[in-house]
């Protein structure tokens, strides 16, 4: 009897073992794609219909709900800057001198016309936090074994209803990413790629966003420096801190 | 015959007032509602034309099939090449750049946060290149409420109820935020040189005007604009010249490749228009008809009368000899003199109301205090050349028809009867 119970229950933890949960996948990811804090300067490559931009800021978030941005380049945008604190966005623009709150839907407009929202940009959500995980089956993203997993949002506070994310079984890092409406309409793909082992984390240094209700070649977000879990002063997220 | 049937209608008052009366006030009627129907249309044009359309329009496609949304980022591009090749081959033609865009004014308080905040749509129009056209197409000077027009970069003009809306006054700084052509968020200050009433409750529920200059720099649209409008030599609107333009233009600029390439259209492909003209210019024909049915109606009604009336002297000219015929006839000669009078003065009385209402328009404001659609507050009548020959139309016919159907009657007189009828 224990002879035939033994295999079998090392078979189930086997088997385990070489099927995560849902639930364990996200988790990892979550490990390496969110942190306490970021610091990072990125550069943003906008493939317009018409033109193609670059634009250089640097970023600071901490947890879920505060983030900062300032605008590095070009000249145009250079000094504008970005508070979010909760559902709140306040823009700074220096040639006005003057702070505009924005709120709501307008906060998943497009930023600076990219295929990235101001949500996009400056959340850096945990996955386990809003969304129930479910594996829907196995699939080759660019040579690398992943799995598909479905994401259903827990409450409505999302941007996204649902999203459909390969994940990489080795790195636990998802390679692509599907963003859907509440109505099941696909809204944006990503594709995430060079990635890199950054304290201890691997991250994706290279993000292409598309919007795929618009018009274009997509977004590559690059990351040029990031910091984890550094030390930010608190009046970096204050309204003061947007005209200095 | 003419001369002795004219002096029977003149001296003859009982056979001629009625029927010349009927023929007046319907001549009258139909000359003041084609006036009207002339003015309503010439004004919702003209309205349209220097606002919005032009008389011909030049976009992209893709701006031009969503021009709803005001696309800037569809704008047309390297546009001063464009307008110093539309000047050399149209040179009749006054063409103009123009911006239209969309965004929010933001007045601040005195520490600098959102005092009020109100949706603007925008005209970004030429006011400080020393070129005055756009300011007398807009009719700026006659519509400036308070204020004074922009003199200088940085100054725009605000619609009077925007400006009431928001509690802003002329010296007053704000903010307009919008998207630039890029789709960045963009903001930008100016100053309030003065308020304006345009008299179209949709444009003054929350327009501003910028000097294009300032408004490629709000919206970083250098040597860009959303539209390039054309307005025919005399300023008179005429499809086929506007067609003609269009054909050459594309000779011109035949299709290519590029998706950004300008297109041209004309007024009457802009905004519903055409089928505007279209349907005022049926009104107008069916109005007519309808006049010179129901005054056809009247005159057989008077002259069945004038026939009951005038059967004694019927009967007395068959009697000595006249032909049913020729009664008849005469009859039909007599009711075109008295159409022709008719025609002339209801003309002349019609022609008089649509001088005063060309002068001074009903102002019909209070009904469309909250109309999305661009359409002129004051409607004027409007006196155009076949104004002068319309109510000859329903003037003449109704009379000839209406004595026509009654005048049948003379060929039902028999002459045997005829000395038993005198005899009674």
């Amino acid at each position: 009897m224990i002879k035939t119970a033994v295999p079998i229950m090392l078979l189930c933890v086997s088997l385990n073992a070489q099927n995560p949960s849902a639930k364990e996948i996200i988790d990892k990811v979550d490990k390496n794609m969110s942190a306490d804090s970021r610091v990072f300067t990125s550069r943003m490559i906008i493939h317009s219909p018409r033109n193609t931009r670059t634009i250089e800021s640097k970023s600071w978030s901490m947890g879920e709900n505060k983030s900062y941005t300032e605008y590095l380049s070009p000249p145009r945008e250079q000094g504008t800057k970005m508070l979010k604190l909760d559902n709140l966005l306040w823009i700074f623009s220096p040639s006005t001198d003057r702070i505009i709150q924005i709120s709501g839907h307008m906060l998943r407009q497009s930023v600076m016309g990219s295929d990235l929202s101001y949500e996009d940009m400056m959340e850096d959500p945990h996955l386990l936090n809003h969304y129930t995980g479910k594996v829907e089956g196995e699939e080759k993203i660019s040579d690398h074994d992943c799995w598909k997993i479905t994401l259903t949002a827990i409450g409505a506070d999302v941007a996204y209803q649902t999203q459909k994310i390969w994940v990489d079984k080795i790195r636990f890092i998802p390679l692509r990413k599907e963003l859907y409406a509440k109505s099941g309409v696909l809204l944006k793909r990503m594709e995430l790629s060079d990635i890199l082992q950054i304290q201890g984390r691997w991250f994706p240094k290279k993000m292409l966003f598309k919007d795929v209700l618009k018009e274009g070649d997509g977004t590559e977000f690059l990351i040029m420096d990031i910091e984890f879990n550094t030390k930010i002063p608190d009046y970096i997220f204050s309204k003061a801190s947007l005209k200095k | 015959m003419i001369r002795f049937l004219l002096k029977g209608i003149l001296r003859d008052r009982q056979r001629s007032l009625l029927p010349v009366i009927v023929a007046t006030i319907g001549v009258m009627l139909t000359v003041a509602l084609f006036c009207w129907m002339n003015g309503f249309l010439n004004d919702s044009i003209e309205l349209n034309a220097r606002f919005s359309t032009g008389h011909v329009k030049i976009m992209t496609a893709p701006y031009a099939r969503n021009i709803d949304q005001i696309p800037n980022d569809l704008a047309l591009t390297g546009v001063d090449s464009l307008m110093m090749k539309l000047k050399r081959e149209f040179p009749g033609i006054k063409w103009q750049q123009r911006i239209h865009f969309g965004g929010l004014i933001d007045a601040p308080d005195s520490s600098g946060e959102t005092r009020s905040q109100g949706p603007a749509t925008g005209f970004g129009i030429d006011l400080l290149s020393g070129d005055r056209s756009d300011i007398e197409r807009f009719n700026l000077e006659k519509s400036l409420r308070r204020g004074k027009l922009p003199a200088h970069q940085g100054e725009i003009l605000i619609s009077e109820l925007f400006s009431q809306k928001l509690k802003v006054n002329p010296g007053d700084t704000v903010s307009l935020i919008g998207s630039t052509m890029n789709g960045s968020m963009t903001m930008y200050n100016y100053t309030i040189a003065g308020t304006i009433v345009f008299g179209s409750p949709a444009i003054d529920q929350g327009s501003v005007i910028i000097d294009l200059k300032d408004v490629r720099e709000a919206l970083d649209m250098n040597n860009a604009a959303g539209e390039i409008i054309g307005y025919l030599p005399d300023n008179y609107y005429d499809d086929k010249i506007a067609e003609q333009v269009v054909t050459r233009f594309n000779l011109l600029f035949p299709p290519s490749g590029d998706e950004y390439a300008p297109v041209m259209t004309t007024l009457r492909k802009q905004n519903n228009l055409g089928q505007m003209m279209d349907q005022i210019s049926q009104v107008g024909g069916f109005v007519v008809f309808v006049f010179v049915l129901a005054m056809s109606l009247v005159f057989w009604n008077a002259g069945l009368l004038g026939g009951l009336r005038r059967y004694l002297e019927f009967g007395t000219r068959l009697a000595i000899g006249e032909d049913h015929s020729h009664i008849y006839k005469t009859m039909i000669y007599e009711s075109i003199l008295i159409g022709l009078i008719g025609s002339v003065t209801g003309t002349l009385i019609g022609l008089a109301i649509s001088l005063y209402m060309q002068k001074h328009g009903l102002d019909i404001g209070s009904m469309m205090k909250n109309s999305s659609i661009m359409m002129p507050s004051v409607f004027h009548s409007r006196i155009t050349a076949p104004a002068f020959i319309i109510g000859f139309i329903p003037g003449l016919l109704s009379t000839i028809a209406g004595t026509a159907l009654s005048g049948i009657g003379i060929y039902k007189r028999k002459t045997a009867q005829l000395f038993k009828e005198l005899e009674a």
